[in-house]
């Protein structure tokens, strides 16, 4: 995480994160994954820690569902992109809700915080996911850019059996 | 030609092998299996590292059962049911701690880390009966049995012991528990989810040679896109391998397209990385020699212990367990194996490999996930489409390949054996 020096009042930020927020859960709704990757910098992670990991996990030292840098979650996407990606074929119908969103810093870098549920609708079937979710944000002229999408199931069973939509 | 289940077909002379589909979804078969195979076989419960120190333990179910897999302050390791004597609570809550005990939190009976009866109680309590013959102690699995750190235990006393069991299996166990000269590892961050899908289709799946340049064709492409494929002339010579192990156990084997962090350098690794590895596997040669020691850094195996443990030494090492709770429904666990003292590079590297492939938010498990619930919901015409065919490379002359189906064949004849047994 870079610094999140105060610069302003986080109040006053609070409509444009959401509002960032929202987006961004909206692309991954509507499988926009290529306008959803251009989100991240260039050396973004997009991590998804296994139950119980506390929060300074690091998957250099644990093994986590999910630990993508730039290039392994721009394939991700290439991936997800390919008919050929069987578990996602046809395409999961898929909606989250971001709530109690939380901001700390301000100026051109905070740390936004919130817990979520997802549903994913295939085969006739229902599956649940739901934690929390830490992004870093940096600004990016009058929008932002995601540095970090840290993703924390607290699921100590894995029910859908298998994370092939991007959380 | 029949098995005595009535569910497998092996006709040697007409070269088909079938299953009845039957066997993946019928709850009286799911029923058999937990008393003829689960109540009989030996079953993976945990690696000597995830109970390194005196009192550590881990909780997890095993064959149906919830288990204490523990270090007694003495440093000898139990497999206890996880069940109070006195009403049957679980006296181990968390999934895993350190404790000189164990205290049920529904009346307060403690045990020793041993498993022996600790509270004393106001004279009135309870009878002398009650303290005699160990009646209120911690019941244990009726045996439990280790091989190079991997733990076994057995619910049945009168079972063939481990090491006979385990038979020609150990020699493989030996190439993976030898790739570390201070021992190997479980690394933290352990996998559990849940397929909606038959147990033993993962059996199938897990030592399955023919489904990857489809099913994973994503993965494949991903490696070739960033350099994490490295393909010999070895390779290429598909001198691959479908191995029967005896007792149900099987594999395949064939050399690595990938990057091995044991001992095999490709270019995602790094420049920086390579003269490292390649010291390594000079190690392994100088060591165990050229063959063994080639075998080890540059060879894979996706290795089943019958029943349902599987130790995968590809891209990365995956322990991995599954379980029926249901005739369409399995519990899996993995775990990664690494190196005692293993370079932090490396180490990283390792689990990468490991979550790229093998966890479930990775870019191959996935697809194999949906391909176990795909054939599970096939399963629902069996009347009409009764029978998995199973006949790959029968007539094939000299040894089976690893994109053959002997592998699967060895399985389904002791799964034959077994449940067909139960009257």
């Amino acid at each position: 995480m870079g610094s999140a020096r105060g610069g302003g009042d986080v109040s006053a930020l609070r409509p444009e994160i959401e509002d960032f927020l929202y987006a961004e859960a909206n692309l991954l709704d509507e499988w926009r994954l290529d306008e959803w990757f251009a989100l991240f910098t260039d050396d973004a992670t997009y991590e998804i820690p296994t139950a119980g990991m506390p929060d300074g996990a690091s998957a250099a030292v644990s093994l986590f569902y999910v630990a993508d840098d730039h290039t392994r979650l721009r394939e991700r996407v290439v991936r997800l992109n390919d008919a050929d990606a069987h578990a996602e074929q046809p395409r999961s119908l898929v909606r989250r809700i971001y709530g109690n969103v939380r901001i700390e810093g301000g100026g051109d870098r905070v740390i936004a915080r919130c817990t979520f549920i997802a549903k994913r609708a295939k085969n006739r079937r229902v599956d649940d996911f739901f934690g929390h979710i830490v992004f870093d944000l940096v600004r990016a002229g009058s929008s932002w850019r995601i540095a970090t999408k840290r993703v924390y199931l607290d699921m100590d069973l894995l029910h859908p059996g298998k994370i092939s939509i991007i959380l | 030609m029949i098995g005595l289940s009535g569910m497998v077909r092996d006709d040697p002379a007409g070269n088909l092998f079938r299953v009845g589909r039957r066997a993946f979804t019928d709850p009286e078969v799911h029923t058999r299996e937990r008393d003829a195979i689960f109540d009989h076989c030996w079953l993976y419960v945990g690696h000597s590292s995830e109970i390194g120190a005196k009192g550590d333990y881990v909780t997890r179910s095993v064959g149906g059962r919830e288990i204490i897999f523990n270090r007694d302050r003495e440093g000898k390791v139990h497999a206890f049911l996880n069940t109070c004597p006195h009403r049957g609570a679980t006296v181990a809550r968390e999934p895993q701690g350190n404790a000189p005990g164990f205290r049920c939190f529904y009346h307060g009976w403690s045990f020793h880390s041993d498993g022996r009866f600790a509270s004393k109680f106001p004279e009135g309590n309870y009878g002398e009966a009650h303290y005699a013959g160990g009646c209120a102690n911690l019941v244990q699995a009726a045996q439990l049995g280790e091989y190079r750190d991997f733990w076994f235990l057995n619910f049945d006393a009168g079972a063939p012991s481990l090491e006979s069991y385990l038979g020609d299996t150990r020699e493989i166990l030996d190439l993976v528990a030898d790739q570390g000269d201070e021992g190997m590892e479980i690394v933290s961050g352990n996998p559990n989810y849940v397929i909606h899908a038959n147990w033993k289709l993962l059996a199938e799946n897990s030592i399955d040679g023919y489904h990857a340049h489809l099913t994973h064709k994503t993965y494949i492409e991903y490696l070739g896109n960033v350099g994490n494929m490295r393909i010999d002339e070895t390779f290429a010579a598909g001198l691959t391998k479908g191995i029967d192990l005896g007792n149900g156990h099987a594999m395949v084997e064939y050399p690595a397209p990938w990057g091995r962090p044991v001992a095999r350098w490709v270019p995602s690794f790094g420049e920086d990385k390579k003269a490292m590895v390649e010291a390594r596997a000079a190690q392994l040669i100088a060591r165990y020699g050229e063959a063994r020691g080639t075998r080890m850094a540059e060879w894979n195996r996706n290795m089943l212990i019958f029943p349902n443990l599987v130790v995968n030494d590809i891209m990365a090492i995956t322990v991995r367990t599954f379980y029926p709770v249901a005739a369409d429904e399995m519990h899996v666990s993995g775990w990664a194996l690494g190196v005692v003292g293993e370079d932090p590079a490396l180490r990283q590297l390792r689990l990468f490999n490991f979550l790229e492939f093998l966890g479930p938010g990775g870019f191959a498990t996935p697809d194999d996930v949906e391909a176990l619930e795909s054939c599970q919901r096939g399963y629902r015409n069996q009347r009409e489409a009764g029978w998995n065919d199973i006949s790959k490379g029968m007539p094939r002359e000299g040894h089976s390949r690893h994109d053959d189906e002997a592998q699967m064949r060895a399985f389904w004849r002791e799964w034959d054996r077994r449940v067909g047994a139960v009257t």
